[in-house]
């Protein structure tokens, strides 16, 4: 069992990377977290963070997930715009 | 086998993944960059994407697919980078024994693409203008307006 804290790479896509000027970013956030928990951190600590919409589509390791899913160390959470592809 | 290409589409080479002696009917769908009357000048499409979950999600949707219809064969492709008006963004072919199996598993591939695979796309305005497009097909230059999920 890991320690109390875990540490995610979050991806940003298409405009909301434009929105904080970057692609990626780790969060280190107390465990048990959830999905929820990294949105509210990236929203809290990044700068421009504050522009993502506070309930964004998101993706942990490839699949999409709701806010409530739980997140464990080194998982890869992703934010994801509407998705506007075809 | 890879969903993602930066180069034009070709439907000869989706329609001989997917030919087969037993099957009677193909449908092919070909989606292109449009620039129509509500476009106001749209000279292309620069498409991105989360390319790692493009290729597991397509895998998982032709899954699906196979699942409602197992005797369809399909191929699919989504072309990422900027891509001119009037040139294809994405082709699908879909095989089966009978033509209703055909149309609809292509039906349904298009439509699960535009609810699960993760593409966007900016469009590339002939005034020089760049605007991100929204999923009901609008383009959108605010910041926070994205629907969410439950």
């Amino acid at each position: 069992m890991h320690a109390t804290s875990a540490t995610v790479r979050v991806r940003f896509f298409a405009r909301y990377a434009e929105l904080v000027g970057r692609s990626e970013a780790e969060v280190s956030l107390p465990f048990p977290a959830t999905v929820g928990d990294v949105v509210r951190r990236v929203r809290e600590d990044l700068p421009g963070g504050r522009q993502l919409p506070e309930r964004p589509l998101t993706a942990v390791n490839l699949k999409q997930v709701k806010l409530d899913a739980s997140v464990r160390n080194g998982d890869e959470v992703a934010f994801l715009p509407p998705i506007a592809g075809g | 086998m890879t969903y993602l290409t930066r180069t034009p589409l070709s439907l000869d080479q989706l329609v001989a993944r997917v030919s087969s002696p037993a099957c009677g009917g193909t449908c092919v769908f070909l989606g292109t960059v449009r620039n129509g009357p509500e476009e106001r000048g749209v000279k292309a499409i620069e498409y991105s994407a989360y390319e790692e979950m493009v290729e597991a999600e397509f895998g998982r949707l032709v899954a699906d697919a196979a699942t409602r219809w197992p005797d369809a064969r399909i191929a699919v492709q989504h072309r990422l980078g900027t891509i001119p008006a009037g040139e294809a963004s994405i082709g699908i072919a879909a095989a089966a024994p009978h033509r209703a199996q055909a149309f609809e598993a292509c039906r349904f591939v298009i439509e699960e693409v535009k609810r699960r695979i993760p593409v966007w796309k900016k469009e590339l305005r002939e005034d020089g203008t760049e605007v991100w497009v929204d999923p009901s097909g609008h383009p959108t230059s605010r910041p926070s307006d994205s629907p969410t999920h439950a």
